[in-house]
Order: C-alpha cells, then structure tokens, then sequence
C-alpha cells in the first residue's frame, strides 16, 4: 500500500481561517462553518474516550497516544467511509476532514504509547508468544511493538478487548482484512482453536 | 534572543514530535491569576488544561465540597449496580498540578472589582475568571415543592447524599409499589438522565420487586434518545404490554401541577388528577447555577449567553462561563459537553492573557446511556462554530446507536460507556 507523507506544512497552528459552506435545505442559508483549529485542539477532544493524551484507561478504548500516524489516518478514513465498522467512530469520523485527520493522526503520533495495565493469565503468556512469532511476527515485527522506520500496528500493551473487538470485526468481515492475515488468522484459529486467540492476546497483554 | 509571545502561541498549538511545548516561565511581575468558580467536570478539566498549556499562570479552583461525586453512572448507584464510592473522586490529582483549592462556596463575582467573594468572605483577585457552577434546581416551580422537601422526596440530580437517599427508598420500597420520576421541561442537566434512571430502577424491580412500577410524568412530549429508550424498555421491562414494568406518561397529562410531600400525593395533567406514590423522585425545572444568578451572568433565560468561541460572558467582560450553565448553541447540557468547553475555554484564556490569537475552537459531545445491564445506547456529535458565532454540529456527522444494531454492538456500547468513564474522570480530574 502506498504510503503518503504527513503534510507537516499543515502542522502551524495558525492555519489559515477557511470557511467550508454547509448547505441547508431551508430558505436562508445556514451559516459557513469555520475551520482552522490546530492539532492539539482537535486532538484533545478525544480524551473523554481514549484518555489524556491517548492514553487509554480502558476497559475497551483504545490507546491511541504513540499509534502509527499512516495508520490512524488510514483507520478514521475507514471510519469516515463506513469501510471499517464502528460502533461509535463512525459518526465520529464522519465530523472531520482529511486535513483535519491528518493534524490528529501527527499529534497521536508525537504522544508516548502507555501500555495498558491488565490483569492476564501468566500461563498462557509463554504460548503467546510462540503462536505471534509463527503467524504474526513477519507483520506484526518484534511483537506488535512500535517500529522506527515502517508502519506499525500497536499489538503490544494494547487493551484486550479493543483487540478482541477487532480481530471480531476482522473475522466477520466487518473491516477488510489483508489476504496474508487472513490466512494466517484462519491456520491459527483451526489448529489452536479461539484458546490460541486468548494466548495471542496474553503476551500482548503482559508486554510492557 | 527574546522570544515573542505571539510565536509561541502559535507553537504551542502546532502539533510536534517532541509533543507540547508549554509557556516558558517568563520571570515577570506577577504570575497572571485566573480563578475557577467550581470543582466540578467543567472547571476541573478548564483548571487543569490551563496549566497544561501554560503553568506559569496562577489557577485556583473555588469549590465547596471536599470531593467530587460525578452525577454520570450515578443512575446506576440508584439501580444497585454499584455503589457510591465509586462515583467519588477527590481532588489530589488535581492538586499535583499545581492548581490551588479554596474549599469554600463562591458568592458572587464582581467583574468590575475583579474579585470573586466567597461565604467564608475572602475576596479572590484574578485577571480571568472561569465559571462552572452546574445547575440550580428551581424547587418552587414545582408547586408544594421546596429544597426542605427533597429531603423526602429527592431529586437525585447533584450525586452525592442525594443518590443515595433515593437508592434506599427504593431498596426500602414494598413489592408492588410505584416509583415516580418527575421530568422536567427543557433545558436540563442530561436529557437522557431521567429515562436512563428510569430504566435501571425497572431493572432493579425485575430482578427484586418485579410486581413494581415506574411511572414517568413528563413536563414534555418528547425526550433524548427516546426511539431507543423506547426500543430497549420493550425489549426488557415490557413496554407496550399491559405487564409494562414502565410508563411515560408526556405532557399535557403527565405535566405536575403539585405535589404534597407529607401524604406522598402528585396532582398531574389538564384535569389535575390525583396519584399517590410509594417513591417520588422530583427532578425540578432547573437555572444556572446560582452564583451565576447574582453576578449578572445570566439573561432573561436563566442561563449565561457566552461568546461561543471563548466562553467569555456577553454581560461581563473577563468572565467566562461554561457546562451546564451557559448557552452553546447546539451543544447539549452534558458532562462531555463540560469537558469540551473546558479544554476551549482553557485555550482561550490562556491566549487571552498571554495576549496571543485565540486558535479556532473544536468541540465533541459523546453521551451513552445504558438501559439494561449490557445494553448500551449513544449518541455522539462533533461541533464547529458557525460563522454567525453559533456552536454548531457538523452536518452528516453525530448521531445515535443505529434502531437494527445487534445485541453484541450494544455489549459493546457498554464496554465503551465504562471506558469513557474511566478516561473522562481521569482526564478532568488527574
């Protein structure tokens, strides 16, 4: 998948005042919204759900401070264009621009990964580990952690649920899901049974 | 090398990878003094994000109360699901911010003077002055009742001894008795907070008192999220059957006239017609919060008309007013709604007195209900300023829970309303 460069021109956060016209079907037209607000401004409306800073108490929010920048704006375009299921991001989505995803996915970019902190099952940590190096580790590199230099999706310390939510959705087909996952996902659920899943899920888990 | 004041509120609102670069501390005169009218989920998270921003300037928040009891997930205290401790949050966290607490009830601001006076009679000086003080609850409204009489008859709508006092009258409610909410007009502290209760309360009953009722006598006729409400209340409490552990009675008929505390009787509708109740919860027709009252804060309304960008007072200059008690255009009265205003209204009094450009604000309200234990419901908006200085939502954006969502979605709702609590109270409040 091509990667696109962050507009980082867009980053000053005196951007340019534009106005975007909001169409009504009354007599007088509604008045122009106006857009502009910086990244930060954007951003820290999302606490609420997914904590200060993107750092996510749970149970089922996700942390999004530290998330891949790519793969934020890939995920809310997802969200926007009801490509991706959502319970609730949908609607949420659907209230920003691309240029003003592109300002949060920078920011949650810039923001520390906090793992989350959850009770797990020591014994199945060990077979976690097995399964991700045999069917996730050529994708998921060095254990779902963040990478330097490619694109990254945050397995470790993520919050159990989020990730069970989406392996579901994966699995259901609710959010394209790529052919080699796919494949990888349908060995590992048939030789291990959802036991493999809830071992996957307990290395993630007790990685801090 | 001199840095300009005006860059560095620009820099301070770029995103960067090194994160936020907040105020230097500028050895000046004396450190720039705003002071917080309220504790509470608005003037905790406006306090807090201040001294994100800009920890130079001198934040105190007035509050009277030692702790804070959050009136979100307090419905279900009230249905039995948890208790009241773990509504509680105290106000250390906000404390190791550097924010100063005056455990004290504030009387009135005065714009001119600067001053915001409090009953133990200090008198607070401060350059910017941040008002967050809720609702309040205009008892006489409701003919017969008083702030005496919601000693027996609660009103439950500021969490804290009150929701415990209606969570044990209903726990000490006979089988087969009636529990009444009274609902009051528009506006009001969380719409779907009435139908949200009176949903749990049928849940307790089923489950304890199934021979019981809940009856809603509604000063509207129409209320937040109600198709789902609906939906949900037939799903499991019965609605639409003659077994309905539920009624919704709307106005003209279910509208109040009066009520006698003592023999526990309502007078409702066009033909005042006479009920008694077993537990009466009387949720009165509510104001700004009243310190707001008396310092020319609200207009003709009863509420406090703002600058929607700022939340500046339009009555008093160097007042900002937010959450429940002020106008945001489409924004509802919502704790979410609280802590958006508090982090734009943080930004532009921070700009404001490091005379910088107020950036454009960027407003969300997310509002779950839950109706039955792992049923969740939302509804979620995302909000610009119009033109015409008027908070709007963004148009094809927001909305609720989808009428067809399957059972697994709204498990999934309720995962993320305990999620958004979590992370809500500790961002307001940490």
């Amino acid at each position: 998948m091509a990667k696109q460069a962050i507009k980082l021109s867009l980053l000053s956060g005196a951007a340019a005042l534009s106005l975007s016209a909001t169409p009504f079907a009354a007599d007088a037209p509604a008045p122009a919204l106006i857009s502009g607000a910086s990244a930060r401004m954007l951003s820290e409306t999302c606490a609420g759900c997914h904590g200060t800073d993107g750092a996510s108490g749970g149970p089922a929010t996700p942390s999004i401070g530290g998330v891949n920048g790519e793969y934020f704006i890939e995920l809310m375009k997802g969200y926007k264009n009801d490509e991706v299921y959502g319970t609730i991001m949908n609607r949420i989505a659907k209230g920003y621009s691309d240029e003003e995803i592109s300002l949060m996915g920078t920011f949650f970019a810039g923001k520390k990964f906090k793992p989350a902190k959850q009770k797990i099952d020591e014994g199945l940590v060990k077979t976690g580990l097995k399964l991700h190096d045999k069917y996730c580790e050529k994708c998921h590199s060095e254990g779902g952690k963040i990478l330097e230099e490619e694109e990254y999706y945050i397995l470790a310390g993520q919050w159990t649920p989020y990730l069970k939510n989406a392996v579901d959705d994966f699995r259901e087909g609710r959010r394209e899901i790529p052919k080699k996952m796919k494949n990888n996902l349908d060995k590992l659920v048939k030789k291990e049974g959802d036991a493999g899943l809830d071992a996957l899920y307990a290395y993630y888990a007790s990685e801090q | 090398m001199k840095m300009n004041r005006r860059d560095f509120v620009k820099a301070a609102g770029a995103a960067t990878a090194v994160g936020l670069v907040g105020f230097p501390h500028i050895a000046l005169a004396e450190a720039k003094k705003v002071v917080v009218v309220g504790g509470g989920t608005g003037g905790g998270t406006a306090a807090k994000y201040i001294k994100r921003l800009d920890s130079s300037i001198d934040v105190t928040i007035v509050e009277p109360n030692p702790e804070y009891y959050t009136c979100y997930f307090s419905n279900e205290v009230i249905g039995g699901e948890r208790d009241l401790d773990s509504i509680k949050v105290g106000y250390d966290g906000l404390k190791g911010h550097g924010i100063h607490f005056v455990q004290d009830s504030a009387t009135g601001i005065d714009g001119d003077k600067k001053v915001v006076k409090t009953a133990g009679g200090q008198e607070l000086p401060f350059d910017r002055c941040i008002v967050a003080p809720g609702v309040e609850l205009m008892y006489e409204k409701v003919d017969g009742y008083s702030e005496e009489a919601s000693h027996e008859l609660p009103h439950a709508w500021k969490a804290g001894p009150q929701t415990t006092l209606l969570r044990k009258q209903l726990e000490e409610m006979k089988d087969g008795g009636t529990f009444v909410i009274v609902a009051p007009p528009n506006p009001f502290r969380c719409p779907p907070g009435p139908y949200e209760r009176a949903s749990l309360v049928a849940n307790y009953m089923k489950h304890h008192k199934p021979k019981s009722k809940v009856l809603i006598l509604d000063a509207k006729q129409k209320f937040s999220k109600q198709g789902l409400f609906t939906q949900a209340w037939e799903k499991f409490y019965g609605y639409g059957t003659p077994e309905s552990m539920i009624e919704w009675r709307p106005a003209p008929d279910g509208k109040v006239v009066r009520v006698d505390v003592g023999s526990k009787t309502l007078v409702y509708g066009e033909l005042e017609e006479e009920m008694k109740a077993d537990v009466i919860n009387i949720i009165p027709p509510q104001r700004a919060g009243t310190v707001a009252q008396v310092s020319n804060l609200v207009d003709d309304s009863g509420w406090c008309p703002v600058n929607q960008k700022t939340f500046e007072s339009k009555q008093v200059p160097g007042v900002h007013v937010i959450g429940d008690a002020c106008i945001a255009g489409k924004m509802p009265k919502s704790g979410y709604a609280a802590n958006s205003q508090g982090k734009v209204c943080a930004a532009a009094v921070v700009a404001m007195l490091n005379e910088g450009e107020v950036g454009v604000p960027s407003y969300v309200n997310t509002c779950y209900s839950i109706p039955a234990p792992g049923w969740g419901i939302s509804v979620a908006a995302v909000y610009k300023l119009g033109a015409d200085g008027n908070i709007v939502g963004v148009k094809g954006a927001g909305g609720l829970t989808p009428m067809d969502a399957p059972d697994w979605a709204h498990k999934r709702e309720v995962e993320y309303a305990y999620s958004w609590y979590k992370n809500i109270v500790d961002d307001i409040f940490m």
